[in-house]
């Protein structure tokens, strides 16, 4: 084979290591009943890869042939290691590796993912090692990157992996797709913790991706592939969600990395072909009548996007979408979501009658965007000493430094 | 695998009032009984309450026992299940059944069987080897 025809193999192996590796890897798990033997023999078949492919071509299936390569190498390595390890512990390894026909049924790989995510998000293991388990062993980043987008130490975040695989094996934290009495829970659980890794990447994004993993992009990938595999009308809807709330990525920070309000920002930048998919994807899960809470958020992300300029939003619709939202999920924040939009339905009187509400009840007496909100509307009501004090609360809640620039240029404004 | 589930609540039966501790007991008797039939059952019993709990500690050769449990806690262990289960999931399935868990909670431990266990000899009930005599 011509140099040139083996850097085309080498090129064909790296495309299926993209495609493929991580579905590999999760029947592997399967094969082995092991996180870490599952890896070596990933490496191993991808290594076999790159030696065989370039003299035997490309087999007509890289998948079953990656599968079976790194199964046999996982079994190479036991036999190596029974002459060291109690024979009856190998013995069970082995026979767990070799195969009934069933084990590589058509059906039983296209779940292998679903069961290494289910794995990954099991409510026995604590969030944290949640979010670090499905980012790590799912989507395939490296522990520097997830620790460098959660701006904790690799080695805290390594060893919250090792300790969450050695609970999955010593526990015994089955690899399956759980049955459908506790699906729904369980895809719960799933479901945040893709929403949380979106968030994350939404909040922090430094726009520094050659370092720093894309949290936001990695969120949307998993709830793609989540999608395809377990079309449920939440799942269709988180999707949308993220898709929706990601189509103003590029309008909702200035070049200098300012904060710019939604009613602010130019619309021409959000992203047209995101908002299509988003919205396609929220009528079908509407469409289903199965409605939950990713649903609705994401109908009035849809909404939002749908409206030429700030002015002509359907605040009546939105208004009716936090009405239900806040009846299947009745949380404070919900309810401050809507008195928003009841101020911009009504005007801004009508929405601090509620948000006063809810302070007094104290539920919110520490969510610095309650304050923001209050001020905002205190500041269009001209009443500047109740704003202000508003804005002060807001900023001494406040961490990040773009929301502090954001309120402190509002604090300037009501001052003068 | 062998699960321990251990019954954690703030009362017991003995700090019961009489017609609770009955409802109880038949709720626990009934439990158990299914627990046998569907092969889950290894061991269980009630523990008495926690006031005639003892601690005992060795340090540097000194026996020192004090009364009580080691943790102050509000709630203590009222009693345990060994059980059989294939994997956690199925673990939880029979733990969530425990009537205490309805009261106060249940901790589920993976109980060790491995090369250690065996080395020990915890999993045989007498000694393989004859005790040296003194």
């Amino acid at each position: 084979m011509s140099t040139n025809e083996t850097g085309l193999v080498r090129e064909t192996v790296e495309a299926v290591y993209r495609d493929e590796s991580r579905r590999v890897f999760a029947t592997l798990i399967r094969l082995l009943g092991d996180f870490d033997l599952a890896e070596e023999a990933l490496h191993d078949a991808f290594g076999a890869a790159l030696d065989q492919w370039p003299r035997e071509g490309v087999p007509a299936n890289p998948r079953a042939w990656l599968v079976s390569a790194g199964r046999f190498k996982a079994i190479d390595a036991m036999r190596r290691r029974a002459r060291f390890a109690a024979l009856d512990d190998v013995t069970e390894q082995i026979e767990t590796a070799t195969m009934d026909a069933e084990s590589l049924d058509d059906q039983t790989i296209e779940d292998d993912p679903l069961r290494l995510i289910f794995t990954c998000c099991h409510p026995a293991l604590g969030p944290d090692a949640q979010v670090a388990l499905t980012l790590r062993e799912v989507c395939g980043l490296t522990t520097e990157q997830i620790a460098h987008a959660f701006l904790i130490p690799p080695s805290t975040l390594a060893q919250r992996i090792v300790r969450a695989k050695a609970k999955i094996r010593d526990a015994r934290i089955p690899y399956q797709v759980p049955a459908s009495a506790e699906l729904p829970e369980r895809l719960d659980a799933v479901l945040r913790v893709i929403y949380l890794v979106f968030s994350e990447g939404y909040t922090t994004s430094s726009g520094d991706t050659l370092i720093c993993a894309d949290l936001s992009t990695e969120a949307i990938r998993l709830g793609r592939l989540l999608v395809d595999l377990l079309p449920e009308p939440e799942v269709i809807g988180l999707l949308a969600l993220m898709l929706l709330h990601d189509s103003r990525r590029a309008a909702r920070t200035s070049p200098s990395g300012d904060l710019i309000l939604l009613e602010d920002q130019n619309r021409a930048l959000w992203n047209r072909a995101q908002i299509a998919e988003g919205t396609r994807l929220v009528e079908q899960a509407l469409a289903s009548r199965r409605v939950g809470p990713y649903t609705l958020q994401a109908a009035i992300a849809a909404v939002h996007a749908g409206a030429p300029n700030a002015n002509t939003t359907d605040w009546p619709q939105i208004v009716g979408l936090y009405d239900v939202l806040w009846r299947v999920e009745p949380s404070p924040v919900i309810e401050l979501n809507r008195a928003v939009a009841m101020a911009m339905r009504d005007g801004p009187e009508a929405g601090l009658v509620l948000i006063d509400a809810i302070l007094a009840r104290g539920d919110l007496a520490e969510y610095r965007l309650a304050h923001a909100a209050r001020a905002d509307l205190c500041r269009r009501l001209g009443r500047t000493a109740e704003a202000r004090t508003s804005y002060e609360r807001a900023l001494s809640l406040t961490r990040q430094a773009p929301e502090r620039r954001f309120l402190e240029r509002r604090l300037d404004e009501v001052e003068k | 695998m062998k699960y321990l589930c251990l019954i954690c609540a703030e009362t017991v039966m003995e700090t019961m009032t009489e017609a609770e501790a009955a409802r109880q007991y038949r709720e626990y008797a009934a439990f158990t009984d299914d627990l046998k039939r569907n092969g889950h059952f290894i061991s269980a019993n009630r523990l008495r309450p926690v006031d005639t709990a003892t601690t005992v500690r060795v340090r540097n050769g000194q026996v020192s026992v004090t009364d009580g449990p080691f943790a102050e806690t509000k709630e203590q262990f009222g009693g345990y299940y060994v059980i059989e289960a294939r994997d956690l999931n199925e673990a939880i399935q029979v733990a969530a059944k425990i009537p205490g868990a309805r009261y106060g909670c249940v901790e589920i431990r993976p109980i060790a069987e491995d090369a250690q266990t065996r080395a020990l000899g915890f999993d045989t009930p007498h000694p393989v080897m004859p005790r040296a005599s003194r």
